[in-house]
């Protein structure tokens, strides 16, 4: 069961008061975009085995929604920051580049 | 007023330690940009009390305030106050962007006293938090889950909790909260 | 026979002395006894049979390890089935039965399963019940289901109490024996939080058996010492009877305390669960002797040659008079040196290999007159229910017999596996070790915590240190390593001095002697649980179940309730013998928790009965109670679906409640429906977003019906929204919908329009709502308000703050039977007190309090849709006809690019139509209009089904409501729906609306 700390609050916790969320930094495509935009937007998930950037809320908690970078393999957890963000912040990505030289996720590296 | 009565009207049970339904108290809500001037002069006319910092609850005589989230408060008055409290709050707060109502009645309060270590103890079986006196000390606030309800902690002073969850639920929490503290299941980690 | 000797007994107090019964024979011990050694001292070797082969079984070990002794502890409430003997402390009055055996333990039917074993190999059950195919489910599987599972389930309810503790500490050190006294030692020294857990009741493990010297005292002096030491330090907490069961991600451990097990009748609880998150963990859990791989190995009387010292020392029983001792290891030769001090006889002790020289043990032994026979092993055991003797016989050869000794005990030693378990829990890899013979923990591949940080280290034995004194030097840098890790780097300890006794090495004895033929493997016994035999190995390897996990799978070896932990080392050794393989290469099974099996009422803890779920409850909660009220649950709520009197039926009251409602007055607990608080000046902009129709039109004073769906475009929540002041709106949601609809609002606000101005909040227990509704509504309310609620001044569809018996509330006049209504919101700790007010001025109209049963019929008979009847996920607002609540000026709401989606705009899609049955019944609720042909699967094509059906009471005929494929356009059409019992029903497409279709009766 993991533990993560609360970009929002600073409460670090167990999973328990935590809601996972599914993949980070989606780019909304509403009504004019193409049916294939749409449907990536929808269901075109990533899975990486390794680095992942997903969202989660404190929900026993503040009840803030936040991003928290994450090795989907050692459970390995690089860091959160708040969701009001459409990309990691260089911190995070530093931090990831200190354990992970040379990872990408999605648009980012 | 005669008519009001808390969820469980003040119903209580002793074992290693007392719980009790501390029975109607104003709570209000404020959420806004706490950094800005007019909530902290908010929180002052309302509870008596500092702004809160993050994790924290101010306790004052006149009530108390306590950090929610980065742009919410819940304030702790004396329930008969509350809709005098919540009128004063929305003049003061002006123009700004917020929203302050009474949540008062949504709500309910437990104190659960005795030897402080086990009080915290009783806690411990049912919230997954640290609450060794250490880690979590006078004044600090904190939300997490009691079993399977939300439900928000805070030690009011040396053997005294506060536990505060949605009054649907509080016929459940009482009943947590009683067998949490049931004669001959003290854990003895924090106590010695 | 085995019996209690004058002296020794280290863990007894024999002075208290415990009555207890196995079987119903009255058996008695002293306090700390286990049942296993209790059992033994009264000469009960035999103590189970085994699960396929029903042969006897007696106790093979003295801890968490033993295969065999499992019994059911109990009766009644108390009964409890699989309860392990050695782990089991005895306490007076205790009662015990064996298992698995009809009718007695010592007469047992399915013993014939031992004649038959050549004929039930491993896979044995996968190749024989195949064919014929309908053979398996009518004839084999009920046989085999009734011949299977271990033990009895409890019938009655346990009356016990189960909690759950979340504990924190910066060390947490599973294992109280030297190795893990020694580590918490150290970790504690440096100021470090520690929290120290030991499965038995007692501290120092195996080494005060073992012996030798610490700092020139005796181990078990040593022993005292740090555990007083111990006991007197404000940071280090030390608990017994507590089992680390499993290590999980994050440095989060479970502990499974057992607090009451030996204590039945004190306060508290029986068991409680540890869920502890440490910064580090040291596993010093010690190592498990293996059993040698020998014919007849599983005759009642061959022990664990530690077992059999344990017994001794620990419980003061001898096994037998007469112990050969048989061993490929130094160890065993203790037990040699323990009994014949204890005046007990050791005839030999056959070890199997040829030591150049002799090593101190090996002379002390023989000093001792011990006769030793290098090179030598166990032909076969001889004996039935108990060992009467051995064949020796030479481990280099076949087993041809050289001599027989008469013995009734047989002490065997394989060497010692390192518990790996814990480290293993997580992710922490092995390595093997040669000088050993077993797998250890790679210390370089930790499990990793929450920073990618390592969080476990094992210490002492279970890292693979057999010798006391490095097990002590190696738990001391463990302990203060894992101080140092977890962030605290205070003083150290010194490494305790140890005498250190040289040990010859130990040679891998796989199977016993080398060259055993198949009738001997036959009756080697790897995994005495389950009945896995030397050749079932083989055998599976032959078969091509090469892999280890299938290997396990297919003989189920390592798969009963002791999960391998004497078996598994053995048959991978044997695996990778047949296979051609070195062991490491074969690999071992993934450990999982728990460690030994814990009871799922710890796993429950608090959750049952009262405090099972929580139960949400209105203000008028306790009313319904006292009022009859049948209960349904809507969430978490409980919501009363009915009330019935004295002498009515469900459907009577339901139908009761419907007329009254209808021709005069009833009155509705509405307090549950979600209300949330929605304020900002963009307030308006984002219930645009939120609903599919127009909400920031809506003028303050006004209510508008809105309907909500996902992203996908389905459907998620409807309600009326009601518009406070300018940038204030109250949404009302439905009762499952509250929290949820509050979190999706939130999500769209803090993920995608953080820079709008709004806030929401989430009211719905502020208030209780009551629903007063019918043709007298208004007349009622008149009679405790003197604010003008008349049509004008609060017309359909409005709201207005009033004073309700001196009550300050707000009335929204909405509805959702059809009727004049209002719903009537007061804060919730006054919700009471309006309810009885209400009931009181409502008398003359015959007020009748109505359930969410009634509220579902009135809907349904002005064909308003429902929330999860109407609805299920896949069905969006078009298809409910429900065009005239999605705004077509809105550049965009949720939902609406999917809208635009080719499967959502196809015409085929099914759409809502009433439902009139042609027979004037009720149709079954989800039943399915069928079409001509068939569909690819064989079935039945279907054009439609059900989605609300009851019983009108109003229009006294069944009604429904169906989503049926073109329906609008099929108004009158006949559809046909077959029931469960064969049967068919006939239904009339009609329109939705069946009553009062002009809404003449809810616009008074």
């Amino acid at each position: 069961m993991l533990i993560l700390t609360c970009p929002c609050c600073g409460v670090t916790g167990e999973e328990t008061e935590f809601h996972g969320g599914g993949e980070a930094h989606l780019k909304r495509f509403g009504p004019g975009s193409t049916d294939e935009a749409f449907h990536d937007y929808l269901f075109s998930k990533v899975n990486p085995k390794g680095v992942h950037l997903e969202r989660w809320r404190h929900n026993n908690g503040c009840g803030k929604w936040f991003h928290a970078a994450r090795d989907t393999v050692t459970l390995e957890v690089y860091g959160t920051y708040p969701a009001q963000t459409t990309q990691p912040p260089q911190s995070i990505k530093d931090a990831i580049s200190a354990k992970r030289p040379g990872w990408s996720w999605r648009e980012f590296a | 007023m005669s008519n009001s009565v808390s969820a469980l009207n003040g119903a209580s049970a002793t074992g290693f330690a007392t719980v009790r339904d501390m029975g109607l108290q104003g709570m209000i809500t404020l959420r806004g940009d706490l950094s800005a001037a007019a909530i902290k002069n908010a929180v002052k006319t309302a509870a008596g009390g500092d702004m809160p910092s993050a994790g924290h609850i101010s306790l004052s005589d006149a009530g108390s305030a306590a950090w929610m989230s980065p742009d919410e408060l819940l304030i702790v008055v004396p329930y008969a106050d509350a809709d005098a409290k919540l009128a004063e709050i929305t003049k003061g707060m002006g123009d700004a962007h917020h929203m302050a109502v009474n949540v008062s009645d949504a709500r309910c309060m437990f104190a659960v006293s005795g030897d402080d270590a086990l009080v915290r103890e009783a806690l411990a079986k049912l919230m997954p938090v640290d609450l060794s006196p250490a880690a979590f000390k006078i004044g600090q606030f904190r939300r997490s889950r009691m079993a399977q309800v939300p439900a928000a902690v805070w030690m009011a002073d040396t053997g005294e909790a506060r536990i505060v969850c949605f009054r649907s639920v509080a016929q459940y929490v009482f009943d947590l909260l009683k067998g949490a503290t049931a004669p001959g299941s003290e854990v003895r980690y924090m106590a010695r | 026979m085995s019996t209690r000797l004058a002296n020794g007994g280290r863990l007894l107090d024999k002075g208290r002395k415990i009555d207890f019964t196995f079987n119903g024979k009255r058996m008695r011990g002293f306090e700390g006894d286990t049942i296993a050694s209790a059992l033994l001292a009264n000469d009960q070797m035999m103590v189970g049979r085994s699960f396929k082969y029903h042969r006897p079984r007696g106790v093979v070990a003295s801890g968490a390890e033993e295969p065999n002794g499992l019994v059911g502890m109990g009766t009644g409430a108390d009964f409890e089935p699989n309860q392990r003997v050695t782990t089991t402390e005895l306490f007076d009055g205790l009662t015990c039965t064996s298992q698995n055996h009809w009718p007695s333990l010592d007469f047992d039917v399915g013993a014939i399963n031992t004649k038959l074993s050549r004929f039930l190999p491993a896979g044995f059950y996968y190749k024989m019940f195949i064919y014929p195919r309908p053979f398996w489910k009518h004839v084999y599987e009920p046989i085999i289901r009734k011949s299977a599972g271990l033990g009895r389930a409890p019938d009655q309810r346990d009356t016990d109490t189960y909690e759950h503790f979340y504990a924190f500490c910066d060390v947490l050190v599973i294992g109280g024996g030297v190795a893990g006294l020694q580590a918490a030692r150290a970790a504690g020294a440096t100021g470090a939080k520690v929290l120290l857990i030991e499965q038995t009741a007692h501290w120092g493990g195996r080494a005060p058996v073992d012996g030798g010297t610490v700092g020139g005292q005796p181990v078990d002096k040593f022993v005292d010492e740090i555990v007083a030491e111990l006991a007197a330090m404000d940071n280090v907490t030390m608990r017994n009877r507590t089992m680390g069961a499993g290590v999980y991600d994050h440095g989060y451990a479970l502990g499974y305390e057992r607090v009451g097990d030996h204590q039945p009748a004190a306060k508290g609880p029986r068991h409680r669960l540890w869920r502890i998150r440490a910064a580090q963990i040291v596993t010093a859990t010690g190592a498990i002797e293996r059993p040698l791989s020998f014919a007849g190995n599983d005759i009642p009387g061959v022990m664990l040659a530690s077992a059999v010292r344990d017994y001794v020392v620990d419980f003061g029983v001898s096994i037998g008079d007469r112990t050969v001792v048989v061993t490929n290891n130094d160890d065993a030769y203790r037990t040699a040196i323990t009994l014949k001090k204890n005046g007990l006889d050791v005839p030999a002790i056959l070890d199997a290999r040829v030591p150049t020289q002799d090593s101190p043990l090996m002379a002390e032994a023989k000093g001792l007159g011990i006769r030793v026979l290098m090179g030598h092993g166990v032909s076969s055991v001889q004996g039935g229910k108990r060992v009467t003797g051995v064949g020796v016989c030479s481990q280099a050869g076949e087993g041809a017999v050289l001599e027989e000794i008469a013995c009734d005990a047989v002490a065997m030693s394989g060497g010692w596996s390192p518990v790996v378990h814990l480290w293993s829990h997580c992710g922490g890899k092995l390595i093997w070790d040669e000088a050993t013979a077993a797998f250890r923990p790679d210390v370089d591949n930790a499990p990793t915590g929450a920073k990618g940080e390592a969080f476990v280290t094992p210490a002492g034995a279970a890292n693979g240190a057999l010798s006391l004194g490095n097990v002590l030097s190696d738990a001391t840098s463990a302990g203060a390593a894992a101080a140092k890790a977890a962030g605290h780097t205070g003083d150290a300890v010194a490494v305790p001095e140890v005498e250190n006794i040289d040990e010859a090495r130990m040679a891998p004895v796989w199977m016993m002697p080398q060259g055993a033929g198949v009738k001997k493997r036959q009756k080697a016994w790897l995994d005495y649980q389950n009945d896995v035999k030397v050749s079932d190995i083989q055998l599976a390897a032959q078969e091509g179940y090469e892999s280890v996990e299938h290997a396990k799978r297919y003989t189920t070896l390592g798969m009963a309730t002791d999960q391998g932990k004497l078996s598994n080392i053995n048959g991978l050794a044997i695996l990778s013998d047949a296979l051609g393989q070195p062991i490491p290469q074969t690999g071992t099974t993934t450990f999982r928790p728990p460690y030994t099996p814990i009871s799922m009422a710890s796993i429950t803890g608090e959750a049952r009965d009262e405090r099972f779920m929580p139960i949400r409850q209105t203000p008028m909660y306790d009313w319904h109670v006292e009022n009859g009220a049948f209960f349904e649950p809507v969430g978490q709520w409980r919501r009363p679906y009915t009330y019935q009197k004295s002498g009515e039926t469900i459907e009577q009251a339901v139908s009761r409640e419907v007329k009254a409602t209808r021709a005069s007055l009833g009155m509705l607990d509405a307090s549950t429906l979600g209300k949330l608080v929605v304020k900002g000046k963009d307030a308006g902009k984002f219930l645009d977003m939120l609903y599919t129709n127009m909400m920031s039109t809506l003028k303050p004073g006004r209510c508008r019906y809105g309907l909500m769906c996902s992203e996908n475009g389905f459907l998620i929540d409807d309600g009326v929204v009601a518009r406070i002041d300018d940038d204030t709106f109250l949404c009302h949601t439905t009762t499952g919908g509250a929290e949820s609809i509050h979190g999706h609002m939130e999500e769209w606000l803090q993920t995608e329009w953080w820079d709008w101005d709004v806030y929401v909040a989430n009211l719905t227990e502020q208030y209780a709502q009551i629903a007063v509704v019918g043709p007298r509504a208004r007349e009622t309310l008149e009679k405790l308000t003197g604010d003008d609620i008349s049509g004008e001044a609060l017309p359909f569809m409005a709201w207005k703050d009033i004073t309700l018996g001196g009550i300050a509330a707000r009335a929204y006049r909405i509805s959702f039977s059809g009727e004049l209504s209002y719903e009537i919101a007061v804060k919730a700790s006054e919700g009471r007190a309006l309810w009885d007010a209400l009931l009181a001025a409502g008398q003359p109209a015959n007020i009748t309090v109505y359930g969410t049963e009634a509220l579902h019929i009135m809907r349904a008979e002005k064909g308003f849709i429902m929330m999860g009847d109407e609805t299920d996920g896949t069905v969006i607002p078009q298809d409910l006809g429900l065009n005239w609540a999605i705004s077509k000026k809105k550049d965009d709401y949720i939902g609406k690019r999917a809208q635009a989606r080719s499967h959502m705009t196809d015409p085929t899609r099914w759409k809502l139509v009433g439902l009139e049955t042609v027979d004037g019944g009720v149709l079954p609720d989800g039943a399915y209009a069928t079409a001509e042909g068939k569909n690819a699967n064989g079935q039945r094509e279907t054009q439609g089904r059900v989605t609300s059906t009851y019983h009108s009471p109003t229009l006294e005929r069944g009604i429904a409501m169906g989503l049926v494929l073109n329906g609008p356009d099929r108004m009158g059409e006949v559809l046909e729906f077959p029931r469960l019992d064969g049967t068919v029903m006939r239904a009339k497409i009609v329109d939705p609306v069946f009553f009062d279709k002009d809404g003449e009766k809810q616009n008074v």
